[in-house]
């Protein structure tokens, strides 16, 4: 297990892409704790999977370091950086049974024999395939093979790292919950560095102790998933996470208000001052958007209530602006109704950055 | 995947049937019907009943040519097979060099029988063919003509350099096939050159070697215009495979009767031994899936 | 109208569609719900013709169109994958179904310039599919799908293999767009959040069985039998066997509480009662509930999903707000007893379940 410190991490395709500024990543600097869960997220062509593979060692960066603990592993290859992947669609060996699967990796680096026994069996245990053990692999299901690729990883018990393509993809929902939580559990047990690509939200946030979100080949903020959901740091971040995503509402400043269509917002008073001439925004999650009668907060228009079972989304419009509220799925919802907003939960961005609070 | 059932599909298939009959049917029910019947001309035939087909099997002739033919079609298959494979993981797998490998391997497929038999039996001469030539200037007495011995390795080098490109076709389309991610994995786990051709691309290429291997089988076995050309199944009957003595049986001595018979003993060993190839390299476990246990 | 009428499909002894009898009203969008392999695409491939049942009606407006094949008949599909022509630009793409049908040149102009701009398409009408993103391939193919003006358009998973965000955007846009046509639309998902979201009506399905059909949220709501509420959960329902002793319903691992006022009714007995997630609340609000020891939870930002295992059967609780447990710590989940879905031994809802409010 090791800490991975990416420095200064830049990288181009092709020497003419670089020339051209057009980075697939323009700049990572980050450091993942020893024994930690990570996972990137982002929309497809935010960089997450270029990130990844400069990690496992199938890219080399065009600029800056990979170092594992204190070692610089830049060029070396994926095997000699000695950590285990799981890509997105399950890799196993088709001839072989499930055992021989879990201890191909340990075969392959010579480990005792007994030795091998020992492992491939507790591991069998830990992914519950003990019953399957000596079944050809090609014949399980989606989520099994998947389980037998994340086995290979796990029974190495040195490996500096795990990283995860995608890995949940194939698989259905509800084995997705099965499995995540497994993962989760492995990881406690196990306390390994681990590095999960995803574009789904839910993944990340339950997978990571810390989300790195990348847009446009660049890190928007690295947090718990609290921090992002409570103050993401870019617009961006309060957009792609969280559903439906946060609500903007385009702002002017009036003394310790925002002014969104004429209505007078009171905002924290520990929001910071805002330098003239940037465009300010007034960002609030659906989740802290209340009704109240009408008379008692700010008047909308109400277009329409989605009823998705365990709650009901509020779909209004504020002036012209879209707003949307999410309220629990017993709350009677009134044809007219006015909205409140929790204040503590108003965050202003100026310039699509997040307003400092002292 | 499942067709849906329709009556105008017979309108476009119906020509082709009846091609498939008058070439392949019509002619085999005639050989039948020689196979069990002797003539002496005026277009007069004598029920024979299986009298053929006791004459052919207990035939040293037939016997020896069979023999000849097994151990060709197997020198054929240990060679091309393997050599195919080899070539196939030689080549690149993207870039410039694909097309231009591509097409070396493709040329000598497009060259037809007969004239790769000329080519080779020119290129065999110790006078004017390069290789003979060459060969005899090394000092090893070759003379496909007279020593049944360089007559065999003419014939299988130039089926091996005829029909090798068709394997190492077959084997790169299912070695490109396999995705990356098998790759990378194989690397992470520490896998050896070896363990990723004997567990990655061996397994994945099963189907098309299949194909390759009862492709390569039956063509050999049915050899008959590159050797008649070369050697004409000489020296003395050293090259005469079973096409080649059917003919001479046929043609040569006009002995319809037992050469229909022989026919189709060829035809059901050829048969017999293709489904045999079939059943053990799909049993082998290429891609034949486990039954589910229901628990 | 569509009309399966116990249509039936077996491939070589194996069942793939049992007995399904289902009416589709013109207008209307249906989700066929259901995991990997639960007949979802085998009923899609009957419905339009693709294949025949081996026993059952398939009447389409009166008409028995049994047998018929899918050339002969008006619909259009759209896949997971991202089917266009490649050479051809997104107008080309779009006017294909009407170029070979043979129609004038200003309809289809007209046609064409409509879809795409019902789908946002109408900047990128003249780029190839390969200078696409994702989202906008896929709405191509919708907008191909919808210019046929065919009468059955079948959706097979098209959001699939999307971004989040981007399912997000398109599930909000296709009922709007599906309204505006007046197709019998299909749609197939193994995700219950989808079905939710899209609305209309769900037909769930398990092991080739329709299990109910009916509006979406009442599907939800009100679910017939176990089958169909467990095929109707996310996160996966929570599934207690109790017995019912005068006012008591009890079982293992201590559950024991008051039946309430809708369930009072019913017979003594063994029962199996169905809790969904987010029912469940952190400590002890409501009256019924039970101590569990926390086996993992996992945080998204705003919800906690606390995992654990209660009589031997895992079982999640979805936490609004952010709860700190650690693995291993006994926590009190509590649920209003009329909050709860109730069913007889052999699975099916019992009648007074049916008035829930749930």
């Amino acid at each position: 297990m090791a800490r991975i410190r990416l420095d200064h991490i830049r990288h181009a395709y092709t020497p003419e892409l670089a020339k051209a500024d057009n980075y697939a990543l323009r700049e990572v600097d980050t450091t993942f704790a020893d024994g930690g869960a990570y996972a990137l997220l982002g929309p497809s062509g935010c960089g997450k999977t270029t990130l990844l593979n400069i990690i496992s060692g199938l890219l080399t960066p065009s600029n800056g370091h990979v170092r594992f603990d204190d070692t610089d592993v830049t060029m070396l290859t994926p095997e000699a950086r000695n950590i285990a992947q799981v890509f997105q669609f399950p890799v196993i060996y088709d001839t072989m049974t499930v055992r021989e699967n879990l201890a191909f990796p340990l075969k392959n680096r010579k480990v005792p024999a007994d030795e091998i026994q020992r492992r491939v069996a507790d591991m069998l245990r830990r992914i519950g395939l003990e019953k399957k053990a000596d079944r050809k692999a090609r014949g399980l299901t989606a989520d099994e093979k998947q389980k037998i690729s994340l086995g290979r990883g796990l029974v190495r018990s040195d490996v500096n790292a795990i990283l995860f393509d995608e890995p949940l993809t194939v698989i259905d929902p509800h084995m997705k919950w099965q499995l995540r939580s497994e993962l989760k559990q492995l990881h406690r047990e196990f306390q390994m560095t681990m590095v999960y690509v995803t574009h789904d939200q839910t993944e990340a946030l339950t997978f990571a102790d810390k989300v790195v979100v990348m847009y446009a080949g660049e890190v928007v903020q690295i947090g718990t998933p609290e921090e992002l959901f409570e103050r993401p740091q870019h617009t961006f971040v309060g957009y792609f996470i969280g559903s439906p995503g946060m609500n903007l509402l385009p702002c002017a400043l009036e003394g310790g208000a925002a002014v969104v269509s004429g209505q007078r917002i009171a905002l924290p008073a520990s929001i910071g001052p805002v330098a003239a001439g940037k465009t300010t925004e007034l960002g609030i999650r659906p989740e802290f958007v209340s009704l109240v009668p009408r008379g008692q907060g700010i008047p909308v228009q109400i277009d329409k209530v989605e009823d998705i079972g365990s709650e009901r989304i509020v779909r209004a419009r504020l002036g012209d602006t879209r707003l949307s509220a999410v309220l629990d799925e017993d709350r009677e919802i009134p044809a007219e109704a006015d909205v409140a907003f929790t204040q503590e939960q108003l965050n202003l961005y100026a310039d699509s950055w997040l307003v400092a609070r002292r | 995947m499942e067709k849906t059932w329709n009556n105008k599909a017979w309108f476009f298939v119906l020509p082709v049937l009846l091609l498939v009959a008058f070439s392949a049917v019509i002619p085999l029910m005639t050989v039948v019907n020689y196979s069990v019947q002797d003539t002496f001309g005026n277009n007069q035939f004598f029920w024979n009943g299986t009298e053929w087909f006791k004459e052919i099997l207990t035939s040293e002739r037939f016997h020896d040519s069979l023999i000849r033919n097994l151990i060709f079609s197997g020198l054929i298959l240990a060679i091309e097979i393997p050599l195919g494979i080899i070539v196939a993981l030689a080549m690149p797998k993207k870039g410039f060099w694909v097309s231009v490998c591509l097409v070396l391997m493709a040329l000598p497929l497009l060259i037809p029988w007969n004239v790769v038999g000329t080519i080779w039996q020119v290129f065999g001469r110790t006078d004017i063919g390069l290789l003979g030539y060459t060969v005899d200037a090394l000092g090893i007495d070759y003379n496909y003509v007279a020593d049944p011995f360089a007559a065999w390795v003419t014939v299988i080098v130039m089926d091996v350099w005829h029909w090798t490109s068709l394997v190492v076709l077959l084997c790169y389309a299912g070695l490109v096939s396999i995705p990356d991610a098998y790759y990378q994995a194989a690397k992470i786990d520490g896998a050896s050159r070896w363990a990723v051709f004997r567990y990655i691309q061996l397994p994945k290429m099963g189907r098309v070697l299949l194909i390759a291997v009862l492709l390569r089988f039956m063509d050999s076995f049915m050899i008959y215009t590159e050797p008649f050309v070369v050697t004409g199944g000489g020296p003395g009957n050293s090259t005469t495979f079973l096409s080649i003595d059917l003919v001479k049986l046929a043609i040569g001595q006009f002995n319809l009767g037992e050469a229909a018979a022989m026919s189709l003993v060829y035809f059901l060993i050829i048969l017999a031994l293709s489904w045999v190839f079939y059943t053990v390299m799909t049993n082998a476990g290429t891609d034949k899936p486990v039954k589910e246990i229901s628990e | 109208m569509l009309e399966l009428i116990n249509v039936s499909r077996k491939v070589g002894g194996e069942d793939h569609i049992i007995d399904v009898s289902l009416a589709l009203d013109r207008g209307s969008l249906n989700v066929l719900l259901g995991p990997t392999l639960a007949g979802k695409t085998s009923l899609m491939r009957l419905m339009a013709g693709l294949d025949a049942p081996t026993a059952g009606k398939v009447v389409m407006d009166g008409k028995d169109v049994t047998g018929v094949p899918v050339r002969k008949r008006n619909v259009a599909m759209v896949y997971q994958q991202f089917i266009n022509y490649p050479t051809l630009t997104v107008y080309e793409n779009i006017a294909s179904p009407m170029r070979i049908a043979g129609r004038p040149k200003d309809e289809i102009d007209r046609e064409v310039r409509k879809a795409a701009d019902l789908l946002q398409m109408t900047p990128y009408l003249d780029r190839t599919p390969l200078n696409l993103s994702g989202g906008q391939q896929q709405r191509t193919a919708l907008a191909r799908a919808l210019v046929k003006n065919a009468e059955l358009v079948l959706l097979d998973e098209p959001l699939a293999n999307l971004d989040y965000k981007l399912r997000e955007e398109l599930r909000e846009e296709l009922p709007k767009i599906f309204a505006a046509t007046g197709a019998i639309f299909v749609y197939a998902t193994t995700e219950p959040h989808e079905a939710l979201l899209l609305g209309g009506s769900t037909a769930t399905l398990s092991k080739g069985r329709v299990t109910q059909f009916g509006e979406t949220t009442a599907v939800y709501r009100r679910p017939d039998d176990l089958i169909t509420a467990t095929t109707f959960s996310d996160p996966p329902l929570n599934v207690l066997t109790v017995t019912k002793r005068g006012g008591r319903f009890s079982g293992p691992g201590n559950v024991d509480f008051a039946v309430s006022s809708r369930h009072a009714d019913l017979a003594d007995g063994p029962y199996r009662i169905g809790v969904r997630a987010h029912r469940l609340a952190f400590g002890g609000p409501h009256a019924a509930g039970f101590d569990v020891s926390v086996a993992l939870t996992e945080v998204t930002g705003s919800e906690t999903f606390i995992h654990a295992e209660l009589a031997g059967r895992p079982l999640v609780a979805l936490i609004h707000g952010i709860k700190r447990v650690e693995t291993g710590d006994t926590v009190h989940l509590s649920f209003d007893p009329a909050d709860i879905l109730v069913f007889g031994e052999d699975g099916r809802a019992v009648s007074a379940s049916a008035a829930i409010a749930a």
